[in-house]
């Protein structure tokens, strides 16, 4: 095993030194040819083995690595006439304007120079080293505006910066041969005050004289299928470099005249400024031939697609799978179901050790092809082998202690599992491993919750931690059962849902079983408490069922949904020593987020109980569903022709109340409300008539459909849906608004074009007064196409707003931790709480957000 | 309550945090518990409470990134007219949370809700009166024309009489709001119109045609910034909704009670009422937005960030000129935004990153400083 014995403490930035270039450097560029005629690498070309290699076989000359062992090395181009590294231009700029023209001093009496310095030191020390940065800055303006200098009193030229590279005094340009000379001369006393470090920045630094080639890794070369090589952008501008390069040493030497050789030297400026920053503006970006712009060192760097973000702040993983997920509501909670075609590729390492190596070695036996077998064996000096028909003979005899063999994942083993996008710490789960038939992730439909999951063709990441340490922190830290109170509000994101609700509330509401028909319910979904078994009576109801899950110590009184102050009976939850007692089961006890009977088992009992109990309540509840029969059909929104008749009645006086608010509105009777106009009055109030007269015909149909309507039962249990969705599918639509107003008439003042101009009446704008069953017509189907549109435009709006604002948080909110003292704190150390939420509480752990004083003291007056 | 049970609470004073201890004085008043039971209560409360106590280590900060980040997806994206009300707008949801949480220097549509003294809030009539006084009417607002008598080189201004008697303001009124913001010029009233007579030697075409202009501005009555007002009724009281930013000017009137009246613009509220108030009005505001989306988030949360945007005596936003620029690590600011100019400027002084926080570890590869990468152990070496 590999062992770290070493750790990066800190490290510190600063810029290269001509001389530091070459002496990184393990070859000089000299010739723009890449390979010979055999296609070996040019000496002194930019594919020079010394840099490196790329091509297996090969060996590098300045290692003696092969391919992947040798990193790569620097070489260095040097250049024939100085040119100014683009990135720097502004700092060079500020360093000319700020110094004398004359003598090179700072533009600063000697007796400033000290406060200024002591100055600079006190706001790092107070303040760090960004407002330093700012000070500087403001010294810089202060600076340039000085006409005269204080210790060789010369007056000062102006200095300007002809975009990108080119300065200029007095008007007349000076060649990066005499800037140089210019920041050579600023002595290290002066150049702090103008926020350099002298030991680790010298500003002649900023003009180049020899150019670092980076290795040739860094720049790999792709041969396509036709034998051709394609070589990277970069290989590319340094290829262009090193020619123009060449091309200036040969007419200086030639004794050229000047014009050519400025040309040619302005002709490097560019390729070297693209080389660096291909996104200059003012630049014409260098292109490949097909138009496109080169990728260059910035771009490399820069943004989404660059190295921080994409490779260094998130690193691609080996042990992983990713398919499509599937639900299985008889697996557990913590469990995920994995086709054997992934569990056969990826492995768990096992060390061998006395006394599973004859164990393990039955799996090398069975080898990758025969589940459950082995794909490799790792002998104790790192050496990978693959089981093979070859192999395995050799591998059997030579295995012993110390060795690992990498078997195929099994039942119980530990998985992390994962939806993107991974917005909260519930994205990202550990569940035991359950090898299935099938080729999909199979996973229970309540933990769909946390992952924001469903099976319309969801894809799901399953990732194999490989050491012990990892295995333990994802079972102790990440497992689906640590993560049922969400940290954001204290409130259960899993729970039942659904099916399994709506069985519930059915189970305790009214149903009754025999004896045998009540246990053998329950033995199939795992559930096994003899002594409660042997209390059932010849009949048994729904709450004995249900009360056979419960331990026995537990006490708890909770609401249903239905419950109103003051409330005794029915709607009152109440379980005595691990009995129901009183009380229909629904959402309000056991849904997602108001599961209070959840949160309570867990926080008596802890995660791993409740979680057991937990899915045993969901399997009961779709297992008896599934036995009793359970559907919704259309016959659930067939009416009585007395509830038609009322909701015509309704509809009709809804009408009638419009069109008497229109005809005071249009007698200039209508009284304006509060800080509106009158035809802001109007709307409002119509918009209040159209959509009461939907609540109104909700009420009337729940009044009246029987108990045992399907949707009714679902709306109740709260399963799914609500009275109001059935009122749209029986009797009547409703107003469809935008942004909380009716369909608006727009310019040309109707909505569509079958209705006459400035029609204000409920049906042409945006009232569909039948239900669903009934059918829409197409005026009416096309006023639900334009609400839908508009929440998919918004959604589609949002996504990247809200992501980005998510980002930013994160990123702030990072380093931020609880330390040992209680104390919130950054990672420098600053206090930014003397106690976390000021009272110390983890909400994750808390019962929405504070203790639960409540049920402590419903348990003491309960016993 | 009788005695003893309030020397039971004082056992736990310091014990149990305030929150806590007056939820429980809360919960017994409405139970009828006895002393044992209230004992026994304490008890298992204090027993709670260290079960929920939040671990050393713990990642608050992604905790509570992620608290936000997540239901940032459910809200909307719309600005929604105030209850129906023209023209004064508000800006909720998701875009009302980003300009919080960005710290910008004035609100898209800034708000401020004026509470007033006892004494004006009795009728609607007085809160009028009230609100007309605030809100800024200009010059312009109640000419109905300005023109240039070149002759004379003087500016002359009709008033509009319907407008006057609107706003219930006297020619008088405006004679000597003209005469006060315009130092040195003559301000003369002739029936319907306003004469301005230029300073001495500004007599120019030029200078009296910037007067005009310069003339059509001035506030002749109610306070700079406010474009307008709204008496609304809020829990069962007038109060003024104000659109503009004058947060200050309007605190100054006799009529408003300034220890109720807000504004929904947080750097106003820094700058007139300090720092710890501008805490105050990230806090509320953006758990007004929480609420008003129906989400719910734990109040934990919207502290957590209000404490950091506020913890360095300025607000900060969270954005790479507020708190992630000011981090102390060269490469946590280089991997969030810009890191170009971030590596220049850190090549300039040598600046040194000391692998403190999560990112730098996540790039080289180290454990991260928190929850279980926090700890480490030291073995003695052992005599054998």
């Amino acid at each position: 095993m590999e062992q770290v014995y070493k750790k990066v403490g800190s490290i510190t930035f600063g810029m290269m030194s001509p001389s530091m270039v070459r002496k990184t450097a393990a070859a000089k560029v000299v010739t723009p040819e890449l390979y010979d005629k055999e296609g070996y690498p040019v000496d002194g070309g930019l594919m020079d083995v010394r840099l490196g290699i790329i091509d297996p076989g090969l060996r590098c000359k300045t290692c003696g690595g092969k391919l992947k062992e040798c990193n790569g090395h620097f070489g260095f181009i040097d250049l024939a006439r100085p040119v100014v590294h683009i990135n720097y231009v502004k700092q060079i700029l500020n360093i000319l304007r700020c110094t004398c023209k004359g003598c090179s001093r700072i533009l600063l009496a000697d007796e400033k120079i000290k406060i200024q310095l002591a100055e600079l030191d006190r706001i790092e020390k107070q303040h760090g080293a960004d407002a330093r940065r700012k000070a500087i800055n403001a010294l810089i303006v202060k600076l340039r505006l000085i006409k005269k200098c204080p210790h060789c009193n010369m007056k000062q030229g102006v200095v300007k910066i002809e975009k990108p590279t080119t300065y200029t005094e007095n008007d007349r340009r000076i060649t990066p041969i005499e800037v140089r000379t210019k920041l050579e001369k600023v002595s290290e006393e002066d150049i702090v005050l103008l926020g350099f470090n002298p030991q680790y920045a010298k500003p002649e630094w900023m003009i180049l004289t020899v150019l670092s080639v980076p290795p040739v890794t860094a720049r790999p070369s792709i041969t396509l299928d036709t034998g051709e090589r394609s070589e990277d952008d970069l290989t590319h501008k340094l290829g262009d470099i090193v020619r123009i390069n060449q091309r200036l040493f040969e007419n200086i030497n030639a004794g050229a005249p000047e014009i050519i050789i400025e040309d040619l030297w302005d002709l490097l400026q560019y390729h070297i400024t693209t080389f660096f920053d291909n996104t200059t503006s003012s630049v014409p970006p260098a292109r490949h031939r097909s138009g496109q712009p080169l990728k260059t060192l910035v771009e490399r760097i820069k943004s989404k697609d660059g190295r921080f973000r994409y490779n260094l702040a998130g690193k691609r993983v080996n042990f992983s799978a990713r398919t499509v997920i599937s639900p299985d509501p008889r697996i557990d909670f913590n469990e995920v179901g994995i086709p054997l075609e992934v569990a056969k590729e990826l492995t768990v390492p096992d060390i061998v050790t006395e006394w599973n190596k004859d164990w393990l070695i039955e799996f090398i036996k069975r080898g990758p092809e025969i589940y459950p077998g082995a794909n490799y064996v790792i002998r104790p000096d790192g050496k990978k082998k693959r089981i093979t028909e070859e192999t395995r003979e050799q591998l059997l005899e030579e295995l012993q202690p110390s060795y690992v063999v990498e078997r195929h994942l099994m039942d119980g083993d530990i998985s992390i599992f994962n939806r993107q996008p991974s917005l909260h710490r519930m994205s990202i789960m550990c569940h035991r491993i359950k090898i299935l038939p099938g080729r999909s992730f199979r996973l229970n439909p309540a933990v769909c919750t946390p992952y924001n999951a469903d099976f319309d063709g969801d894809e799901m990441n399953l990732h194999i931690p490989q050491t012990e340490e990892a295995r333990t922190e994802a079972e102790l830290l990440m497992s689906v059962q640590r993560h049922i109170i969400s940290p954001k509000n204290g409130l259960n994101i899993i729970g039942c849902i659904d099916d399994s609700i709506a069985g519930n509330y059915l189970l305790t509401e009214e149903m009754s079983f025999t004896k045998q028909g009540a246990i053998d319910l329950l033995m199939s979904v795992g559930v096994d408490n003899g002594v409660k078994f042997r209390k059932f009576g010849k009949v048994v109801s729904g709450k004995e069922v249900f009360s056979a899950m419960l331990p026995d110590d537990f006490d708890f009184v909770g609401q249903t949904r239905d419950y109103k102050e003051g409330d005794t009976g029915e709607t009152v939850v109440r379980i005595k020593s691990g009995v129901l007692v009183s009380g229909v089961i629904d959402k309000a006890t056991i849904g997602e987020d108001n599961g209070s009977l959840i949160r309570a088992l867990y926080h008596k009992y802890g995660e791993d109980v409740g979680i057991d109990i937990l899915s045993k309540m969901f399997r009961l509840g779709t297992e008896v569903l599934g036995r009793r029969g359970f559907t919704t059909s259309v016959s659930d929104t067939d009416l009585s022709d007395s509830v038609n008749k009322r909701i015509k009645q309704l509809l009709d006086s809804a009408e009638e109340d419009v069109a008497k608010l229109m005809r005071t509105y249009e007698d200039g009777k209508l009284e304006a409300l509060p800080g509106m106009g009158v035809d802001e009055t109007l709307e409002l109030r119509i918009l209040e008539v159209l959509n009461n007269v939907r609540n109104k015909i909700g009420e009337r149909i729940q009044e009246t459909v029987s108990e045992d309507n399907s949707t009714i039962i679902m709306a109740r249990s709260g399963a799914k849906g609500n009275i109001l969705n059935l009122a749209q599918m029986a009797a009547c639509v409703g107003q469809q608004s935008l942004s909380g107003r009716r369909i608006d008439v727009g310019y040309r003042g109707r909505t569509l074009s079958m209705f006459k101009p400035n029609d204000l009446s409920p049906k042409s704008r945006g009232f569909v007064n039948v239900g669903f069953k009934q059918g829409l017509k197409p005026h009416e189907y096309f006023y639900g196409a334009m609400t839908g549109r508009d929440s998919l435009m918004d959604t589609a709006l949002r996504t990247p707003k809200s992501g980005y604002l998510y980002r930013r948080l994160a990123n702030a909110l990072q380093d931020l931790r609880v330390e040992y003292d209680h104390t919130v704190r950054d990672a420098s150390k600053n206090i930014l709480q003397f106690r976390y939420g000021e009272d110390g509480i983890d909400v994750s752990l808390s019962e929405g957000g504070t203790i639960d004083v409540k049920q402590i003291i419903k348990n003491i007056l309960n016993e | 309550m009788n005695k003893m049970a309030k020397d039971k609470y004082k056992e736990y004073e310091g014990v149990l945090p305030g929150s806590v201890l007056s939820l429980v004085k809360k919960e017994v008043e409405k139970s009828k518990l006895n002393d044992a039971q209230i004992k026994d209560l304490l008890n298992r409360t204090k027993e709670a409470y260290d079960k929920s106590l939040i671990a050393p280590g713990e990642d608050i900060g992604i905790v509570t990134a992620e608290s936000f980040g997540e239901p940032g997806t459910q809200m909307v994206l719309r600005t929604f007219h105030l209850a129906g009300v023209s023209e004064m707008q508000v800006t909720e949801g998701l875009p009302r949370l980003i300009e919080i949480f960005d710290a910008r220097e004035t609100p898209n549509k800034p708000i401020i809700n004026v509470y007033l003294k006892k004494e004006y809030t009795k009728d609607e009539k007085t809160i009028r009166k009230v609100a007309s006084k605030i809100k800024e009417i200009q010059l312009e607002s109640v000419a109905s024309q300005f023109s240039l008598n070149l002759m004379k080189a003087t500016v002359e201004v009709n008033l509009d009489s319907k407008r006057l008697t609107d706003y219930g303001l006297k020619a008088s009124e405006i004679l000597s709001a003209l005469e006060s913001s315009m130092k040195g010029v003559g301000v003369k009233l002739s029936g319907k119109k306003i004469i301005l007579t230029p300073k001495e030697g500004e007599t120019s075409l030029v200078e009296v045609y910037k007067l005009k202009e310069k003339a059509k501005s001035v506030i002749v009555r109610g306070i700079k910034g406010i474009t307008q007002v709204l008496p609304m009724k809020k829990n069962n009281e007038l109060v003024v909704l104000c659109a503009g930013t004058n947060f200050k000017g309007v605190l100054e009137l006799d009529e408003v009670d300034d220890k109720r009246t807000f504004t929904n613009d947080i750097h106003d509220t820094a700058k007139v009422l300090g720092i710890e108030a501008a805490r105050q009005a990230i806090i509320n505001e953006s758990l007004s937005v929480v609420q008003s989306q129906g989400l719910d988030i734990d109040i934990r949360h919207t502290l957590f960030l209000a404490d950091l945007m506020t913890s360095n005596g300025k607000v900060q936003g969270i954005t790479r000129g507020g708190i992630t620029g000011a981090k102390e690590s060269v490469l946590a600011r280089a991997t969030f935004e810009t890191p170009i100019p971030h590596l220049v400027n850190a090549s300039l002084i040598g600046e040194k990153d000391n692998l403190n926080s999560v990112i730098e570890n996540v790039i080289i590869n180290q454990p991260i400083p928190l929850g279980t990468g926090l700890p480490g152990l030291i073995a003695k070496k052992g005599k054998k």
